[in-house]
């Protein structure tokens, strides 16, 4: 089952960098420099880390059927305090530690407004969501805090071979996968998304759960906060990680995690995730016109979603039988 | 409320008949003592941007340099709050009006109202779309064609050989990026050997900059010349041209437009070559139009701001005032 949701989010992308190989051969060409891999491909990894990293924390957010639309706003704060702090003479570390800190509580603050006053998730973020990015701009004065700091830069634009951005990213999702699905957390989640009555009734502690869930997702995007604001070495409040949000809850659809909550595929949030930067990066790099780019990347989501709905596959598989199976392949490259 | 508009009436007749009686040239002579002393309501859009503090500022200081009172609202980005300020003007009788237009439309039944009170009004930094244009006295502000002209000029003249260009568009359909582009393309069409590789949009922001200018060096590594529509993309470019590890300024040349303080370092440190300025600072004109508009004089229908372009020199002995 779990490699049957897979598969459309791995033709999509596969797809896509056949694309990109076709208008540009130079696309999977990897060099060494300055002592680290240069290319495209390290591109997409280093610029899709904060999407993947806050759509980690969005599936857990989402298994428990729940939603979390702050997280742009939060990002924003993030490197607001970070870039805020350093600019005052402030040390990188305190700087990094006291951000984080700010958005785990925020985090929690949302998780109160879950699982304790019992808001609608949608609702209960979406206060942080408007009024995050205020606070973010009342930090900075609405102005673009620059900062030159060396330390600081290595979040967002360092590299150890990869880039240091994709390693974080990639160390969180491997951490929560290994806590979640060796123990029984991930199992508690799913209970809590499935049915949190019933979960409740069989001793699972929703609300912690529920309120560990949001002050993770707040930490994720932290973090992702930090490597958006590290990568320009600035801090925009007003349009740091705007929009990611909807990117986020997007790779986590994509990667075939339900919006009803429940069962959750941290491998699909990844799959998704890539596939939504390569996609940009697609529109870069073979030249789409910016006035359809938006309908070119519609196109694409509107494609795989389609043929991941339960109903398109159960057509698909009743036409099995009559369609060759590069017939199938090719459809989607088409649309 | 009805109250509220039926006095606002009732003033508005009472000022127009004393207005009739007195004479054109100084309606005003009423209410403020002094001869030649001016009170002007701004109705700001909000403080979204450094661009847009920088403005404030400006018209605040050069008003009270200018000797103006000067009656300042922020409509924090809502039309509704702007048209409640400028109804507010027209009640307290300014002497003149002046504002930046949140959205292009709506605004023909406030202004006919401040026309009907003789107050007149001025545009600043954003147009009305209107039919009627006597209902505003006139629209100071940027032109963004010519600006784009500027930073194609400077390409035409500072290059020889055959050019390739790299565009980091302004966000979509903004003004901005439409007519900065066009300015831009109808200048470098004198010189067939420049040519435009690839554009794409960087929403005005560094990090889209950045992502843009990535993804166009790996398609198109011949790039002698970036051209970005504001400071900030443009920033974001040279942190993607130096991760490449070539020399932004000098392996690639680099034109932006805005000259906030930011890229005006940058363009000190040789990192640009070219900043064509896109100028907030628009205070003093607004404050000497001001005067010639309540003293009757005719001004004309568009003024445009006063710009500059900088060089890497120009920009060291810019920068130590920069304010903004």
């Amino acid at each position: 089952m779990t490699r049957g949701r897979l598969l459309w989010p791995l033709v999509a992308l596969a797809t896509l960098i056949v694309l990109n190989i076709a208008v540009e051969p130079s696309f999977v060409e990897l060099r060494i420099q300055d002592g680290h891999l240069f290319g495209s491909i390290v591109d997409i990894l280093r610029n899709g880390a904060p999407t993947l990293l806050i759509a980690v924390g969005m599936t857990l957010v989402i298994a428990t059927r729940g939603i979390d639309l702050s997280v742009g706003a939060v990002a924003a704060i993030a490197g607001a305090i970070a870039c805020t702090y350093i600019s005052g003479g402030g040390d990188t570390v305190t700087a990094v530690l006291l951000a984080l800190s700010v958005c785990v509580l925020l985090g929690l603050w949302n998780g109160f407004l879950v699982s304790v006053l019992g808001i609608q998730p949608i609702i209960a973020t979406l206060v942080l969501m408007t009024a995050g990015r205020g606070g973010a701009m009342l930090l900075t004065e609405g102005q673009i805090i620059t900062v030159k700091d060396p330390l600081y830069r290595q979040i967002g634009s360092g590299f150890l071979i990869l880039p240091i951005a994709i390693l974080i990213s990639l160390a969180v999702l491997t951490a929560v996968a290994l806590i979640t699905r060796r123990t029984a957390l991930g199992m508690l989640i799913e209970a809590v998304g499935i049915n949190p009555r019933a979960g409740e009734l069989a001793g699972v502690r929703s609300r912690t759960i529920i309120w560990t869930v949001y002050a993770f997702a707040g930490l994720c995007a932290g973090v992702a906060g930090l490597m958006i604001s590290s990568n320009v070495n600035a801090a925009d409040a007003n349009s740091a990680g705007l929009w990611i949000e909807m990117d986020a809850i997007l790779a986590v659809v994509i990667g075939g995690t339900s919006l009803a909550g429940g069962r959750y595929s941290l491998a699909g949030t990844m799959l998704g995730a890539l596939v939504i930067q390569t996609l940009t990066t697609t529109v870069y790099t073979i030249g789409v016109p910016t006035n359809v780019t938006l309908v070119f990347k519609a196109v694409v989501v509107i494609a795989v979603c389609l043929l991941q709905s339960p109903r398109t596959t159960k057509m698909l598989r009743a036409r099995r039988e009559t369609a060759v199976p590069t017939s199938r392949s090719q459809e989607v490259a088409a649309g | 409320m009805l109250k509220k508009i039926a006095t606002g009436v009732s003033v508005l007749l009472l000022a127009t008949l004393t207005a009739c009686g007195s004479g054109s040239t100084s309606s005003k002579d009423g209410d403020s003592g002094e001869a030649g002393e001016i009170t002007m309501g701004f109705a700001q859009v909000g403080a979204e941007s450094g661009w847009r503090t920088a403005n404030t500022k400006s018209v605040q200081q050069s008003a009270k340099t200018a000797g103006v009172e000067l009656k300042f609202s922020d409509a924090q980005q809502k039309q509704e709050n702007q048209i409640k300020a400028i109804r507010s003007y027209i009640q307290q009788k300014v002497d003149v009006i002046a504002f930046s237009p949140v959205v292009e439309t709506g605004w023909d039944a406030v202004l006919l109202e401040a026309k009907r009170a003789r107050i007149p009004v001025i545009l600043t930094d954003r147009a009305v779309d209107s039919d009627d244009d006597t209902l505003y006295e006139t629209f100071l502000g940027s032109d963004f064609v010519e600006e784009g002209e500027k930073a194609g000029e400077w390409l035409v003249e500072n290059t020889k050989g055959p050019v390739n260009v790299v565009e980091l568009q302004g966000t979509t359909g903004a003004a901005p990026a439409i007519d900065r582009k066009k300015g831009f393309e109808e200048k470098i069409a004198a010189r067939p050997d420049i040519r435009i590789k690839a554009s794409q949009s960087g929403d005005f922001t560094r990090s889209g900059g950045k992502q843009v200018m990535e993804a166009f060096l790996r398609s198109n590594p011949d790039v002698d010349v970036v051209y970005a529509h504001n400071d900030d993309m443009g920033l974001g470019a040279i942190e993607a041209i130096k991760a490449a590890g070539k020399k932004p300024g000098k392996d690639i040349k680099i034109i932006t437009v805005d000259a906030v303080k930011d890229g005006m370092q940058a363009l000190a440190d040789g990192e640009i070559n070219y900043i064509v300025e896109c100028n907030p600072l628009l205070g003093d004109q607004l404050m000497d139009l001001a005067r010639k508009v309540v003293d009757g004089e005719k001004v004309p229908k568009r003024v445009v701001t006063e710009e500059t372009t900088f060089t890497p020199e120009q920009a060291k002995k810019a920068l130590p005032d920069r304010q903004y």
